[in-house]
């Protein structure tokens, strides 16, 4: 069995509210070793204009890989995690994430497509606040050996 | 903090380098953080039976760390609007010891109008490349 084709261009229901912590956000920039005081010193953001803490870059994984979930652990989906390597991924920020965030996540599946017992599988989430406005879009490509090449 | 004015960029510019050294304790805590749980990044025994070397770092830790060189140099996370990379080589992380991994920026491309730059970035491994195509939008 591989990837369900059929799985491309769906698109899922909206995901419930993603939190926003302060102590997570400085757990998280202290996991990938970023140290500017916007991070983890609310005075030092809001003089940046932000209204709390903001998020690393890449912070948006979490509340992605979440809604990505939806997929990945869909057995329909015929996505075996202990053949999934990581290939791609892309981060739109429409404006920061800070603590205090309320994120919504709707995933998308833009591609499943494969090739030589390779499925490259792509997921786009977009995130936006609980006012609607976006936030975040998240493109994820994995790529799925096939059954044959395991190893 | 001070932040680079767009006026005084070039093409081809350094904005510095960085080294980063990985432990097995980086990756657990990583895992733990993020919420990836996934064994490979820190049981030996899983990642050699699924045909790895051993226990390799995330790629989205990798990713991560690579973009602290370009946060500080823009003195705001906020500045950052785009972030993609391609996962190209696993980074196996050894027990004991650590993985170095150096990153190198540069200016790629300069938008006065928008008021952006496009870092390139180098992430390397052993003298090879482990994300390509990892490209950072900022805004100034």
């Amino acid at each position: 069995m591989g990837v369900n084709a059929a799985y491309a261009g769906r698109a899922y229901p909206p995901t419930a509210p993603y939190a926003v912590g302060r102590e997570h956000l400085r757990d998280f920039a202290r996991a990938v070793g970023a140290t500017h005081p916007a991070h983890h010193d609310v005075d030092a953001a809001r003089a940046l204009g932000h209204p709390d803490v903001v998020a690393p870059p890449t912070f948006a994984v979490v509340v992605a890989q979440r809604a990505e979930a939806q997929l990945i652990a869909d057995p329909e989906a015929g996505i075996d995690f202990s053949r999934v390597v990581h290939a791609e991924e892309r981060f739109t920020h429409h404006r920061p994430i800070h603590a205090g965030d309320a994120l919504v996540t709707v995933l998308h599946v833009d591609a499943v497509t494969e090739r030589a017992g390779l499925a490259m599988v792509t997921t786009r989430c977009e995130i936006s606040a609980a006012d609607g406005a976006p936030v975040a879009t998240v493109v994820c490509t994995l790529a799925v050996r096939g059954d044959e090449a395991g190893g | 903090m001070s932040r680079p004015a767009l006026a005084d960029l070039a093409v081809g510019q350094s904005i510095g380098t960085r080294t980063v050294s990985v432990q097995r304790g980086d990756l657990v805590r990583y895992a733990g953080a993020s919420g990836d749980l996934n064994p490979i990044h820190w049981n030996n025994r899983v990642a050699t039976e699924v045909g790895l070397p051993g226990v390799i770092a995330h790629g989205m830790f990798t990713m991560g760390q690579a973009v602290n060189l370009v946060t500080d140099w823009a003195g705001d996370p906020g500045a950052i609007i785009d972030y993609g990379v391609r996962f190209t080589r696993p980074v196996p992380v050894p027990y004991p010891g650590a993985a170095t991994v150096e990153v190198d920026g540069t200016i790629g491309a300069i938008d006065a109008d928008a008021g952006t730059v496009l870092v390139d970035l180098s992430v390397t491994f052993d003298g090879a490349k482990v994300l390509g195509n990892a490209q950072v939008l900022v805004r100034l």
